[in-house]
């Protein structure tokens, strides 16, 4: 096994068993990113120098005993996070020199628990896409099938973490961004409760939905993750004050009882016979291992997209005007046409004489389902559900018709709408040796009880150490 | 035709907080080395998040409460759209259908009542300078803490508008909330003005707002300016346009900026990243309690407690400081409250200067007489009666009043502080034996 | 649905070619007459929501922190003048 191969607890226990050296790590991952990302294209900015530097400076601090819980591990971000003195784009030909002079705190949580940052990964721009096909540096190719995408938007963060380019990854998710991807690579990915993690710094796609959460390869990491970078921040009034549990402590208690809820609306039309048989099968390993599954409803699931692409467009409207090409970045004929699409229906929907019927609405729509995920609560302690509708699609396939390309997000974007966390975990392939993933949503700040359910399943199934043929 | 003016007031009041509105920059950006005051927030760089500062919300209650304005239970911010180079974000953090306070009013010395719409919450913009074919921008400003004060078009004259102003910035003032200094632009107003028929009640169907009003001296013009020029318009036959001008302060004249966008163009929606805001009654009370005496209650308290004319209340209230200094100076010492005053306002005192204990013996030494005999008093006193023969028989001639005329006089030529009442018994003695 | 292009585009200060037009306002009535199913639901009586975690009243105290240098603030910018940022004029007399 290649060092760049491991998960994080496999590397801190490596580095503290002084099997390697956090340099030798850090290059082993700078070499598979030199050997594949100018095919996959995960990568939009690498920091070598600077990685190896602060690998070496962590070696010191390794052999003088410094314990700090990421010390010497490599990583990477999606690029919307503002990393001091490391250019960060958001995917978008806007930021293309931009170099903030100020770190988001989750950046800054990582950095201070001794982590290394590789580079900086490819996305939609902005947050919006579901496959990277919206970036303006080029799509992401997935890693375990160069034809198809990664998903999206964090597309390269996952196939980064897929290939083996880095140790974890750190993505955002607005209405999917990190689940959809982790789904189509085959990759843990953890949508949070909104307020769990703090957004500042992250540049903003759509406020009110914005989540930070970690994308690995085994949910043990995440759960890891989780504890470092989760918590309140006094530069974030949306993050929540509660107290951040131990996460890992949870994960092995057994599932025996834990209600699974199997809302109807999720299975219905639309849904791929091939990932529907993969989710069937899941359920299994589950009730195996002594869940119970029980029925469940959401029966606003059919408004979800039309909710979602009313409240993140006018959001997204907003959150972008300030891209005018005088403090920073380059001028608003640089946004790509998604960005454009974006940013002229959210201001449709909020413009005179159409709030009422747009924005508002779907306000009072947005009530309606986060009232259906706590009703659906109240009988069942997760919910499952596929992540996509189907598995990956081919590079070009939807790129014509944005609609088409929204309604990927159709399992998804409720649970922005809801605020609740999801944890996205592989559960199969296609025949097509397609990555296949589900998710499990719980209510609010209960990411404890979805890691133990995630960690259970992925120790009966092992989906997860399975590796693409590069 | 005659014309009835209606016009409608937005005063904008920077607070004098410590930081900005939703960032830790010191708000003190008056004369500052440029783009010094300014982080991620303030500058609207990518993903940075606002975080309200809690003084200057209970300040704003505060002046809404000052304004007699109703304070919901439940607030929120919103933001306003539109793109200004002065504007960081490319929005404004405001309030818009749920401001901190909703109806107020003020009432001016004639007795007529001015209604407040509203009093909001909400962050100025960076500062535009003009030079040649550039515009440059100064982010020191970017969201410091602005109060927008709006009033009803309940205005019909200059003058009004010029009182309510000043009492406006007296309030502000007394609460220590603003400098309220129009000159370096703390406070900012922003008059919609119209005109209807005389004999029409109905609001007219245009507005002209005009900004760029920098001193209270420019208010009245602009106003009279205004109502001048679109009285020129109608009597034409023609309706002014609805739109916004500027005051050019050189050619004292109002010239047009922009013709206004519709107020709903702004595409006002919740500010997403901050939670609401909710008082309960005791949080209300807890702040009224921390409320001074307003200016009103101050210049009646005056009047009654220490027996003060009008005159003098007034004057000795126009700021809370010199209200201060004189309670004071009544406080340590037991002279009439009326002498004290009198000092103040006639030495034109300077209470940065002198104490009031200082003060008090100033006064004290300043009434005190010199004790001159009844001798060289009462030669002085002949000489005077003889000086003054057309005064003595008019005296004589039952004119009481001319008393004090000759008592001033003989003041006078004995170049000593004398106890006015024991010259006035004296003279009039000497008066009648001279019968 | 018919959505006119030019005007949204001017509100969103987007500078937008003819072509481009033409090709956004196929794709955005589309996605509005997906939208439009909203005006299924009955909304009646039923508030919205903008935020979902129940936070209120989050707020810091008024003091002041560190604040850029100038040449921090000013460093993504190549447009400037002592200190200043430079923008074509926008004087409006």
């Amino acid at each position: 096994m290649n060092l760049n191969q491991l998960t994080i607890s496999e590397a801190k226990e490596g580095l503290k068993e002084k099997k390697f050296s956090s340099v030798e790590l850090t290059k082993a991952c700078l070499l598979q990113i030199e050997k594949h990302n100018k095919e996959l294209n995960a990568f939009l900015t690498i920091c070598k120098d600077k990685a190896l530097a602060a690998a070496k400076k962590a070696d010191e601090k390794l052999k003088n005993g410094d314990t700090s819980p990421l010390l010497g591990i490599p990583f990477s971000m999606k690029d919307v996070y503002s990393t001091k003195n490391v250019r960060t784009t958001a995917g978008s030909k806007v930021l293309d020199n931009y170099i903030p002079p100020y770190n988001a705190t989750v950046y800054q949580k990582l950095v201070n628990a001794g982590a290394i940052l590789l580079g900086k990964t490819n996305c939609d721009a902005w947050g919006h896409g579901g496959s990277t096909e919206n970036s303006d540096f080029g799509v992401t190719k997935n890693p375990w099938n160069k034809d198809y995408v990664a998903g999206g938007s964090s597309g390269g963060s996952t196939a980064a973490l897929a290939s083996d380019m880095t140790i974890f990854e750190i993505g955002e998710d607005t209405g999917g961004s990190i689940r959809l991807p982790a789904s189509f690579c085959s990759t843990v990915g953890l949508k949070v409760t909104y307020g769990r993690v703090s957004r500042y710094g992250a540049i903003a796609y759509a406020s009110s939905l914005d989540t930070m959460g970690p994308i690995t390869k085994s949910v043990e990491d995440a759960a890891y993750l989780l504890e470092i970078i989760a918590g309140g921040d006094e530069k974030d009034a949306t993050s929540s004050p509660r107290n951040v549990p131990l996460y890992t402590k949870h994960l092995t208690n057994n599932i025996r009882g834990l209600r699974i809820g199997l809302p109807k609306e999720f299975f219905g039309k639309g849904l791929d016979i091939e990932v529907k048989q993969t989710i069937d099968e899941a359920i299994k390993t589950l009730t195996s291992q002594g869940a119970e599954i029980v029925d469940a409803s959401i029966p606003s699931v059919e408004y979800g997209i039309a909710t979602y692409y009313i409240i993140a467009p006018s959001e997204t409207s907003s959150n972008l005007a300030r891209y005018d090409g005088i403090r920073y970045g380059n001028k608003r004929s640089s946004f790509g046409d998604e960005a454009k699409r974006r940013i002229m229906i959210g201001t449709y929907a909020l413009s005179a004489g159409y709030y009422d019927a747009y924005y508002k609405k779907a306000m009072q729509v947005r009530t309606m389902i986060k009232n259906d995920f706590t009703k659906a609560f109240e009988k069942c302690d997760v919910i499952l559900s596929p992540v996509s509708p189907t598995p990956p699609f081919k590079i070009g396939e939807k790129t014509d018709d944005p609609l088409q390309m929204y309604l990927v997000d159709i399992y998804t974007v409720l649970i922005n709408l809801a605020g609740v966390p999801s944890l996205a975990l592989p559960c199969g392939f296609s025949k097509n040796n397609l990555p296949i993933g589900m998710q499990l949503i719980g209510p609010q700040f209960s990411e404890d009880k979805i890691l133990n359910a995630g960690y259970q399943f992925e120790q009966a199934t092992k989906w997860h150490k399975q590796k693409p043929n590069l | 035709m005659k014309y009835t003016p209606v016009i409608g007031l937005e005063i904008h009041v920077e607070l004098k907080t410590k930081s900005k509105m939703f960032c830790g920059c010191s708000a003190d950006y008056f004369g500052q080395k440029p783009n010094t005051h300014t982080c991620p927030v303030c500058l609207g760089l990518p993903g940075a998040l606002p975080v309200p500062n809690q003084q200057a919300i209970d300040w704003c209650v505060m002046i809404g409460m000052a304004l007699n304005c109703e304070i919901p239970l439940f607030s929120k911010f919103d933001r306003k759209n539109y793109f200004y180079p002065d504007l960081a974000k490319g929005y404004q953090i405001s309030q818009y259908d749920q401001p901190f306070c909703l109806k107020g009013s003020i009432k001016l010395s004639n007795g007529k009542t001015i209604g407040i719409t509203r009093v909001h919450m909400e962050e100025d913009t960076a500062k535009l300078m003009h030079e040649g074919k550039d515009s440059l921008v100064d982010f020191n400003r970017s969201g410091v803490p602005l109060v927008e004060i709006v009033t009803e078009p309940d205005f019909d004259n200059a003058a009004d508008v010029k009182e309510y102003l000043q009492k406006l910035q007296q309030i502000v003032r007394y609460l220590n909330v603003a400098n309220a200094d129009m000159e370096k632009g703390d406070m900012r107003l922003e008059p919609n003005i119209s005109l209807r028929k005389e004999d029409e009640k109905y609001l007219p169907k245009y507005k002209v707002e005009v900004k760029n009003i920098n001193s209270f001296r420019f208010v009245e013009k602009t106003i009279e300016y205004e109502i001048t020029r679109q009285t020129e318009i109608l009597d034409s036959g023609k309706l002014p346009a609805q739109e916004t001008r500027g005051w050019d302060e050189k050619k004292q004249i109002t010239y047009s900026q922009r013709t206004k966008e519709e107020a709903n163009e702004y595409r006002y929606f919740p500010e997403p990243d901050i939670p609401p805001l909710r008082w309960n009654k005791s949080s209300i009370r807890q702040l009224a309690k921390q409320m001074p005496e307003l200016p009103d209650a101050k210049l009646k308290r005056f009047q009654k407690e220490y027996d003060l004319p009008i005159y003098d209340a007034e004057i000795l209230t126009r700021e809370k400081s010199m209200a201060d200094y004189f309670e004071e100076c009544v406080k340590v010492s037991t002279l009439q409250p009326k002498s004290i005053a009198n000092y103040i306002i006639n030495k034109k005192i300077n209470i940065e200067e002198v104490l009031p204990a200082m003060l008090v013996k100033q006064i004290i030494q300043s009434t005190q007489t010199a004790t001159v005999d009844d001798e060289s008093l009462g030669k002085i006193i002949d000489e005077v009666i003889s000086e003054n023969q057309k005064a003595v028989e008019d005296f004589k001639n039952g004119k009481e009043t001319v008393i004090m005329f000759l008592v001033g006089q003989v003041m006078k030529k004995s170049k000593q502080k004398l106890d006015a009442n024991i010259v006035k018994t004296l003279l009039i003695k000497k008066l009648n034996s001279y019968g | 649905m018919k959505i006119d292009v030019a005007h949204v585009a001017k509100l969103a200060n987007l500078p937008l070619t003819d072509e481009e037009k033409k090709k956004f306002e196929k794709q955005l009535s589309s996605i509005l007459e997906y939208i439009a199913k909203l005006n299924e639901v009955d909304t009646k009586n039923i508030e919205p929501t903008s935020q979902v975690t129940g936070l209120e009243n989050v707020t810091r105290e008024d003091i002041t922190a560190p604040s850029f240098t100038q040449d921090e603030a000013l460093s993504n910018t190549t447009s400037k003048h002592n200190g200043l940022f430079k923008v074509p004029a926008i004087l409006e007399s």
